[in-house]
């Protein structure tokens, strides 16, 4: 195949991850949109194995480790991302970032170790980016992983002294990148991988409660921006438009998550640097609660006329979704007016609880986003809080220093009754007491969601 | 490639990233990061490329797990975007 063709055949690959990261922004074509990206991907994967480079023949060498290479790979990925729950979404998807920056910085150091002393200084200048920055995405987004599947803390770790051990391995990052560009060797570009990783655990340990989704953002548009650059050590287009593409929208993407978290993108990206310990959240005292039964609950939801469920992670963890689908058509049954109120931020990840529910089938028209569902919180007789913490609470609005402020919130407290259904007195994920819990026309049901809810479907069914 | 053009092709790359998602309903922003994320995957073409021209074992190596990374980033990424916008389907406003 000709030099030519094979550029064309990786434009229009490129064209195709236009198109569907474009089809990706709106709801009708999203689908499709993701269609034409892995069409644009196949296309240029295969193309590659008919492409001649310029000394070596056709078939490629080492096809048989490439295509077995890539067998394992599909024998990890299609069953992992095929069989994962809903709830554990965001991790996976932090999980295949992590390995795709790894890849990069693989690739960027073999092709270092090939060229050796031919290298151009362009190249070593553009190896070293690739090498930091994957190794970064690559073991931060582990730890994000960590976090979100809860086999690490969820919350900010500080360590005395953090920011500058933060501040003097970013520095000695940096050190040692200058020292491969004008040494070259494969000792410093290996020191320069091991200090990325260590600063890519140093800068997500830091992070915790909602920011982690805005991190994982941002280390999927560092991973195109690395692979931008080994486009330009390969000298191909298309990896130079796909990563540059995925590194801009990405960029953009997460200040727009930062945005529906009323977070600043900078606080979230230099967070590591200026981390303080937290204060001691609550004054540890027992405050007095209202918790009630599933019948206490049922009697205050038959008698409503409008009630606004407000889903959260909690929902998501008990996988509580068909459950609450079943109390909602209960309701309307008994012609009470349902509504769900989806805070933009749910969850773990924007739009969980939108995928959620529709896995659970839940009329599209019932959702209601949070600018539509606030106004009427007025004349809504019960508000239903399932596992959803931080984005009701009033502190955001009440109280300037504490992590959430700022951040729009589901405007519950206006509502004439609420109902939590929690499983502990326990914070939610950014580790704030909420003051809602202590209202006086606030009533807590205890336990896990699905089977709390499961006891007030059965009570309604009985009064 | 002359260094002008790949500068071209990256500014540009760059306004059409900017573009293409600035207007995004929240309820989007999970498959949107995760459709991208399953973009560059095709690092994986990179991967094969030196895989291709690995002249020691230690390059060969080191690709295999490149192509295999790589390999899990993008199908998996497509696939899992596949799955969550596939519970969106027949719920349009």
């Amino acid at each position: 195949m000709s030099r030519t063709l094979y550029d064309l055949i990786g434009l229009a690959a490129g064209v195709a991850f236009i198109l569907a990261l474009k089809g990706l922004s709106h709801p009708k074509t999203a689908r499709r949109g993701n269609l034409i990206g892995a069409f644009g991907a196949t296309l240029a994967t295969l193309v590659v194995f008919f492409y001649t480079n310029p000394g070596s023949s056709l078939p490629l060498n080492n096809l048989g480790w490439i295509l077995g290479a890539m067998l394992v790979g599909l024998a990890v990925g299609v069953p992992a991302a095929r069989k994962v729950q809903m709830t554990q979404m965001p991790q996976l998807v932090a999980l295949f970032n992590g390995v795709g920056g790894g890849a990069a910085a693989l690739v960027a150091i073999v092709e270092y170790l090939h060229l050796g002393a031919e290298a151009t200084t362009a190249e070593v200048i553009f190896t070293v980016f690739t090498v930091i920055v994957g190794c970064v995405s690559f073991s931060g987004s582990i730890i994000t992983f960590l976090k979100l599947q809860e086999l690490m803390t969820t919350r900010p770790v500080i360590f005395p002294a953090g920011r500058f051990i933060i501040a003097a391995t970013l520095a000695s990052v940096i050190g040692v990148g200058g020292w491969v560009v004008t040494a070259l060797g494969t000792t410093p570009l290996l020191v320069l991988a091991a200090l990325s990783l260590l600063f890519g655990v140093l800068f997500v340990l830091p992070v915790g409660g909602a920011d982690v989704p805005i991190v994982i953002s941002l280390l999927n548009a560092f991973t195109g921006l690395t692979v931008a650059a080994s486009g330009y050590v390969l000298d191909s287009v298309l990896l130079i438009i796909a990563g540059t593409l995925v590194g801009a929208s990405g960029t953009i993407l997460t200040r727009l998550m930062a945005e529906a978290m009323g977070r600043s993108l900078f606080g979230t990206l230099f967070g590591a640097f200026t981390a303080k310990p937290q204060e001691a959240t609550g004054t540890g005292e027992e405050r007095p609660v209202r918790s009630g039964s599933p019948d206490d609950v049922a009697i205050l939801l038959n008698y409503a006329r409008r009630v606004v469920i407000v889903p959260g992670f909690g929902l998501a963890v008990a996988q509580a979704q068909h459950t609450v689908r079943e109390l909602a058509d209960m309701m309307i049954a008994k012609g009470i007016d349902v509504a769900y109120g989806i805070h933009p931020v749910a969850g773990r990840m924007p739009g969980h609880m939108n995928v959620l529910l529709a896995e659970a089938n839940v009329p599209y028209e019932q959702l209601a986003e949070m600018d539509e569902v606030n106004p009427t919180f007025g004349q809504t007789d019960v508000a239903i809080v399932i596992g959803a913490n931080d984005v009701v609470n009033p502190a955001a609005k009440t109280s300037p220093g504490c992590p959430i402020y700022g951040m729009p919130i589901l405007e519950v407290n206006n509502a004439a009754n609420i109902i939590f259904l929690k499983r502990s007195m326990r914070p939610g994920f950014a580790g704030i007491e909420n003051e809602l819990l202590y209202d006086p026309k606030t009533m807590l049901l205890f336990g896990d969601a699905k089977a709390s809810l499961t006891k007030v479907v059965s009570a309604l069914k009985a009064l | 490639m002359e260094p002008m053009a790949i500068v071209s092709i990256f500014v540009l790359a760059v306004f059409v990233g900017f573009e293409v998602v600035s207007k995004v309903s929240s309820t989007l922003h999970t498959p949107l990061m995760s459709g991208a994320n399953a973009i560059h995957g095709v690092i994986l073409v990179g991967a094969i490329i030196v895989a291709d021209h690995s002249s020691t074992n230690l390059e060969l190596g080191l690709s295999v797990v490149a192509i295999i990374l790589a390999t899990i980033n993008m199908v998996g990424g497509f696939v899992v975007t596949d799955r969550m916008l596939e519970m969106f389907k027949g719920k349009k406003k």
